[in-house]
């Protein structure tokens, strides 16, 4: 071992009590920011998960410029070249082929305005449980010929299964689409925009209905592990390039983005102040640890010792401090951190209403990554970097013989 | 040639209302094995006469020459590593690092010097020996007497085998016995090893063992004598 190393190490304990409430500064910041930062991830996540889930998925696939234009014109053909490729990229669970349109759908003297949406029902029902939000009536099969509306379109058409109502809209070309379909079942969204609007067809039918054979509006996609969204979406990128447009969760929800970034800000802030505090447990001990050794600074370099050299000791030693907090506090939080992974906090209150609207489980799991250790790590790291110039600057400063004299 | 010499040197502290000549016009020329004490009263210049020889403080005038070397002209810089290869010191008081043994408080020198560690080793014991803490060789600066502390400072100047050994007021804050055993120390070893030693003091016990006395006053050298009771030792 270095004796610069030993050195310092052995002045950190010159004052046990000192070095040790330093580092148990950094160690409950550390855990107490890591806890923070591990809940706030976890919330995104799991607010992410529901929102994709809730229909998006966290990619999608369109033909060129539909997302913008909201056309049958825009529609896609997705050829079997281009769906084998996508079979072979890792870490893709489900595509789900939709054609979506508006049109309008009638029942006696009431008329509304409904979203259509064409499904092959297996494939929907794996990504979005539709199944189990059927209050009414069965849920579509392949050879379906019937239609699933939302529960409060249902309540303003005054309609229930067994019903017929009247879609009249505009298919592929421009060509009229219209036809009498009788409901087979109901189902109900927690959200009202949903619960207003929404019914479904078999696929083939809705393509049939709308002139639009084999057409699709989008084909959303389901990963295994979210970290891996950006390869995933660059690797379909590659294969759906100039017909088509590719787009991932951040750009098909922007307004959730929004509401995760307002948040995520106010928790950085609360950050910042943690780190404040951790800068200055860390500074203080420094500051007293150079004051109380100017006579010995002296003295070393009175008898030879190069200043940076002693610089090189101090900052030893500022590193040791920090690294004692940072590292033990780290490795305490991966336990907790695992365990409210696996047992997530029952949400209550103003959250648990958020989470409940979107027809998920109101729970808070945490969620852990190597990163936000390296982001901790680092930051102390940084905090500790700052910290160790005051004694180097103080050593370049000093002059031996006033160091003696004290 | 001496081993130091100084030529018209004053160091002018002029921070002050009215200058101070702390050491004023100095001419003096110290050889090699001399026992040297710097006399004088508190104010009269002697620690800033010390500094200026040890390198730890330049002149305001003048010129210094240690080793054959014009120091005077030295940057702070230069003069550390100067002072590390040249000069052996020994303060008044916190000479030692509080973390460290004895032996590894002796072995600091030499490992700023790049001296590898075997050698390092083998002097450090040699040392402790010479000053006769053989058996406290892994005691902390804590666990030994002051006197203690003052010979593993001597121990530690000696073993980075300077041209010289400067020691300001060494015994300073040790009991009479304990002056007088350091004392008996440096004699023995400036005898033994030739080892020059300049050291400054009030004590009139000290004083008396020195082979040559420097009086200063207000700056000056009021008389530079030999000791009659060691004149013999003296070129
Ligand atoms: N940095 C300084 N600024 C101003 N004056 C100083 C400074 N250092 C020393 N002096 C003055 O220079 C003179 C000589 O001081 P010095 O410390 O060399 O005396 P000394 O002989 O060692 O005294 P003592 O026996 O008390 O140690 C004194 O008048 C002192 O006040
Ligand atoms: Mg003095």
């Amino acid at each position: 071992m270095s004796t610069y190393i030993k050195l310092a190490w052995r002045n950190l304990w010159r004052n046990k009590k000192r070095t040790l409430i330093a580092a148990a500064s950094v160690f409950f910041a550390v855990i107490l920011a890591l806890i923070m930062r591990s809940m706030q991830t976890g919330y995104y996540d799991y607010m992410i998960d529901a929102s994709v889930r809730m229909y998006t998925g966290y990619i999608q696939i369109h033909g060129k410029d539909y997302w913008e234009k909201k056309s049958l014109e825009e529609s896609m053909i997705l050829d079997e070249k281009h769906l084998n490729k996508l079979k072979k990229i890792k870490g893709i669970t489900l595509a789900v082929p939709r054609f979506e349109t508006y049109s309008l759908i009638s029942h006696g003297n009431k008329t509304k305005v409904a979203q259509i949406t064409g499904i092959n029902p297996q494939e929907e029902n794996k990504l979005t449980d539709l199944k189990k939000k059927m209050i009414e009536g069965n849920f579509l099969d392949d050879s379906s010929k019937g239609i699933v509306i939302a529960q409060g379109l249902a309540e303003i058409l005054k309609v229930g299964v067994g019903d017929s109502v009247v879609i009249y809209g505009q298919g592929y070309h421009g060509v009229t689409a219209a036809a009498q379909i009788p409901i087979t079942g109901i189902v109900k969204f927690t959200l009202p925009d949903l619960n207003k609007a929404f019914t479904y067809l078999t696929l083939n039918y809705a393509q049939w209905l709308f002139s639009a054979p084999e057409r699709l509006t989008s084909l959303s996609i389901m990963i295994d592990n979210p970290n891996e969204l950006n390869r995933i979406e660059s690797q379909l990128k590659n294969i759906f390039n100039e017909d088509y447009e590719v787009m991932d969760w951040e750009e098909l929800s922007p307004e959730l983005v929004q509401s995760i970034q307002v948040d995520n800000a106010q928790g950085i802030i609360m950050l910042g102040i943690l780190y404040v505090v951790i800068a200055f447990g860390i500074f203080g001990t420094i500051m007293m640890m150079t004051a109380e050794r100017v006579k010995e600074f002296g003295i070393l370099i009175s008898v030879g010792m190069k200043k940076w050299k002693l610089g090189l000791v101090t900052l030893y030693e500022t590193l040791f401090v920090s690294f004692l907090g940072v590292f033990t506090g780290a490795i305490i939080s991966i336990p907790i951190l695992l365990y409210f992974k696996a047992n997530p906090i029952p949400l209550t209150g103003e959250m648990a209403d958020a989470i409940l609207a979107w027809g998920f489980e109101p729970i808070l799991p945490f969620a852990v990554y190597p990163g936000m250790f390296f982001a901790q790590i680092w930051t102390v790291l940084a905090i500790a970097m700052v910290s160790a110039l005051y004694p180097i600057l103080f050593i370049r400063k000093l002059k031996p013989v006033e160091a003696l004299r004290g | 040639m001496s081993l130091i010499e100084l030529n018209q040197v004053s160091k002018i502290y002029d921070e002050t209302i009215v200058p101070i000549r702390a050491v004023d016009n100095v001419n003096l020329k110290i050889g090699k094995g001399e026992f040297t004490s710097i006399v004088g009263p508190s104010g009269s210049g002697k620690t800033t006469m010390l500094n200026l020889i040890g390198g730890l403080d330049q002149p305001t005038e003048g010129k210094i020459i240690v080793d054959g070397t014009d120091i005077s002209t030295y940057k702070p810089d230069a003069l550390i590593n100067f002072r590390l290869h040249h000069i052996g010191f020994v303060f008044q008081a916190y000479n030692l690092i509080p973390v460290f043994t004895a032996k590894e408080n002796v072995e600091f020198i030499m490992l700023l010097q790049n001296i590898p560690k075997s050698e390092r080793e083998k002097r450090a014991v040699e040392f402790l020996e010479a000053v006769g803490l053989k058996d406290r060789i892994n005691s902390t600066p804590a666990e030994l007497s002051g006197g203690q502390q003052q010979r593993v400072a001597v121990a530690r100047a000696l073993a980075s085998q300077p041209s010289f050994v400067l020691a300001d007021e060494p015994t300073a804050n040790l009991d009479s016995v304990s002056a007088e055993s350091l004392l008996d120390l440096m004699e023995d070893l400036n005898h033994k090893h030739n080892m020059t030693f300049v050291f400054s003091t009030h004590d009139q016990r000290v004083i008396k063992r020195a082979h040559r006395i420097v009086t200063l006053q207000d700056g000056k050298i009021k008389k530079d004598e030999m000791n009659p009771a060691h004149a013999k030792s003296e070129a």
